[in-house]
């Protein structure tokens, strides 16, 4: 507007600046909310941890859980499946990093660092069954290392959910979780 | 009506895509070049300010949905959890709720407007009934919207209104148990409200485009109801009407945030805070407050099918009010006798909007009967009447005859010519 010939800032320009400065200040305002609301609501936030009763689960059994609305697989292992997941070189795997989200990022894959701390608490397993490729829920005591088998893409996953083939890149991960007492776990 | 200047791109894209679809053309002719009587007063800004509504309803509705669930044991619930649990819900369902009452103030006042000034008159018999069409739609669509938060007043709102139906004859209760999908409001009838919620506020886009479609054909009215005759009558769209409009949504925004922030229940029913009863109707049944005037009417008529007729008649006639008019003076501000009778009438629908509150028992229902009488009477009796004895006062030649006066009309009217390119 203010473009008659006058190069000088002008009480108009002024007033032109002002206003477009606080029709953008109340555009983000109002867009605030819209974008917020968006976000998970408290129903669902409420929804965020999950226990689970660990006397209720056979040497051997995996149980599938709901946590945030994906599968977690707790599975009680037996002595032989921790040995053959203890015997893997860290540095033969795939993805050698834990995934671990109660321990440190980088802490390496051993099974040590995939299964629950604690004395007697080794032969527990707890992960995320979502496949790290696109997001299936892999199939239990299946594929050719007595873990996990994805049947969308044919990942597999070993006795410590560590994936050991196919398109996968990550190993299962391991939720936040805590022992609650001997027998229960929390998650999340 | 051509406009103060053309679109002429001068950027080679905007030019390749201006020649294979004028859309910027388009907006520059309707929104930027687009004439507007110099003269317009602010019951002029109500047009964009039911645009922003639009838009507003849209888009908190759109958002509403993602947490709504249409179903009749979950909708009440799930209503609470947009006020409880999302995050900014409780706006956003304000915003939505209030929106429909602001919606319908700015309608009214539009409406009013037009009445007053004769908007309807030759040649824009077509843009009044479009503009019906659209009040219309937006009647069914702020019912079906009151009826999914599934509260007492909700359901009950559902019975009656859909009953109205059952009024007609032979065909009538087949109709209202297809409205109701059942044998009585149910979830069925929900989801097919919802649906239709859903639906609606699109088609009234639609007619909205049409309307401004015809509105930039014929040209907008103006206080004098004289028609611009020379470049002189006129102002270019903008920044002059563009910047009024704004203000006047800016005004009418402050107007809303006051519900909204402050008495947002108070255009509500505490009764629709419980949830659904289907057998149980709450002691003291009442519409939204838009539909008031209607209801006054319905309950005036001690006969059923009288009722609905009456209710549905009063909007009817809307429809032929430019042929109902047969003043030649478009303009109420020209029109001594007119301007006391439209101010009755006013009176009439907000004394007919204010008996409808109030329970149909006694001197309200006879004080009911002569409003309703009367809002007739003004559309078939004096509006016909008034064209031929009123004696209506001098109209101006023109626009600028009328807003500079007559003595000042010559020398200044070239300063108004040139008011359009005057920049700061």
């Amino acid at each position: 507007m203010a473009t008659t010939g006058t190069a000088e800032t002008t009480r108009r320009d002024f007033l032109y600046i002002a206003t477009g400065a606080m029709g953008a200040v109340g555009a983000a305002a109002l867009v605030w909310p819209f974008v917020s609301q968006l976000q998970p609501d408290a129903s669902v936030l409420a929804l965020s941890s999950t226990e689970v009763d660990l006397s209720l689960i056979e040497e051997g059994q995996i149980v599938t859980v709901k946590w945030r609305g994906k599968p977690v697989f707790v599975w009680n292992r037996t002595a032989e499946d921790v040995t053959k997941a203890k015997d893997v070189p860290v540095a033969s795997l795939i993805d050698p990093v834990a995934r671990n989200a109660n321990l440190a990022a980088d802490a390496p894959a051993t099974d040590a660092n995939r299964a629950a701390e604690g004395d007697g608490r080794e032969k527990w397993l707890v992960v995320v069954g979502i496949c790290t490729h696109l997001g299936c829920v892999p199939i239990g005591h299946a594929g050719e290392f007595d873990g996990w088998f994805c049947p969308c893409h044919g990942s597999e996953y070993d006795s410590a959910g560590r994936v050991r083939r196919g398109p996968a890149p990550e190993n299962l991960a391991v939720p936040p979780y805590q022992f609650v007492s001997d027998t229960k776990i929390s998650i999340g | 009506m051509s406009g103060h200047a053309t679109f002429e791109p001068k950027n080679p894209a905007l030019k390749w895509f201006e020649s294979r679809l004028p859309l910027v053309g388009l907006i520059h002719s309707s929104f930027i070049a687009y004439p507007t009587p110099r003269n317009l007063n602010y019951w002029w800004t109500f047009g964009g300010i039911l645009s922003l509504m639009l838009v507003c309803q849209i888009l908190t509705g759109v958002v509403l949905v993602m947490h709504y669930t249409p179903h009749a044991t979950l909708a009440f619930d799930s209503v609470e959890h947009i006020m409880r649990d999302v995050s900014y819900g409780w706006l956003l369902r304000y915003m939505h709720a209030n929106g429909a009452s602001m919606f319908f103030i700015a309608v009214y006042i539009h409406m009013f407007r037009g009445l007053y000034y004769g908007s309807y008159k030759n040649p824009r018999e077509v843009l009044w009934i479009l503009g019906c069409i659209i009040y219309l739609l937006m009647m069914a669509t702020g019912f079906m919207g009151y009826v999914l938060p599934w509260g007492q007043m909700s359901f009950w709102g559902a019975t009656v209104i859909t009953n109205l139906f059952s009024a007609i004859p032979v065909v009538g209760p087949t109709i209202v148990q297809w409205l109701w999908g059942g044998f009585s409001v149910d979830n069925a009838t929900l989801n097919r409200f919802f649906s239709l919620h859903y639906l609606l506020p699109f088609m009234i886009a639609g007619v909205v485009v049409l309307h401004v479609w015809a509105l930039h054909v014929v040209g907008q009215n103006n206080p004098t109801g004289v028609e611009p005759k020379s470049e002189k009558d006129t102002v270019p769209f903008t920044p002059y009407a563009t910047i009024k409009d704004a203000f006047g949504m800016v005004c009418f925004l402050i107007f809303f945030s006051w519900f909204l922030f402050y008495i947002p229940n108070y255009l509500g029913h505490a009764d629709n805070y419980i949830p659904a009863n289907p057998l149980v109707t709450p002691a003291h049944i009442v519409p939204e407050w838009y539909y008031l005037p209607f209801y006054a009417m319905l309950r005036s008529v001690p006969d059923k099918l009288g009722g609905v007729l009456t209710m549905f008649g009063a909007i009817a006639v809307l429809f032929f009010v430019p042929w109902l008019d047969t003043s030649k003076v478009r303009s109420g501000a020209y029109r001594p006798l007119f301007k006391q009778f439209f101010w009755i009438w006013l009176a009439v629908c907000i004394g007919l909007g204010w008996l409808g509150s109030k329970p149909a028992e006694g001197g309200y229902v006879i004080a009911g009967r002569i409003l309703t009488v009367w809002y007739f009477v003004h559309f078939l009796v004096i509006l016909p009447l008034l064209g031929l004895f009123e004696k209506p006062k001098a109209v101006p030649a023109s626009i600028t005859e009328a807003v500079l006066g007559k003595n000042k009309g010559a020398a200044p009217a070239s300063t108004g010519a040139q008011a359009p390119q005057t920049k700061g």
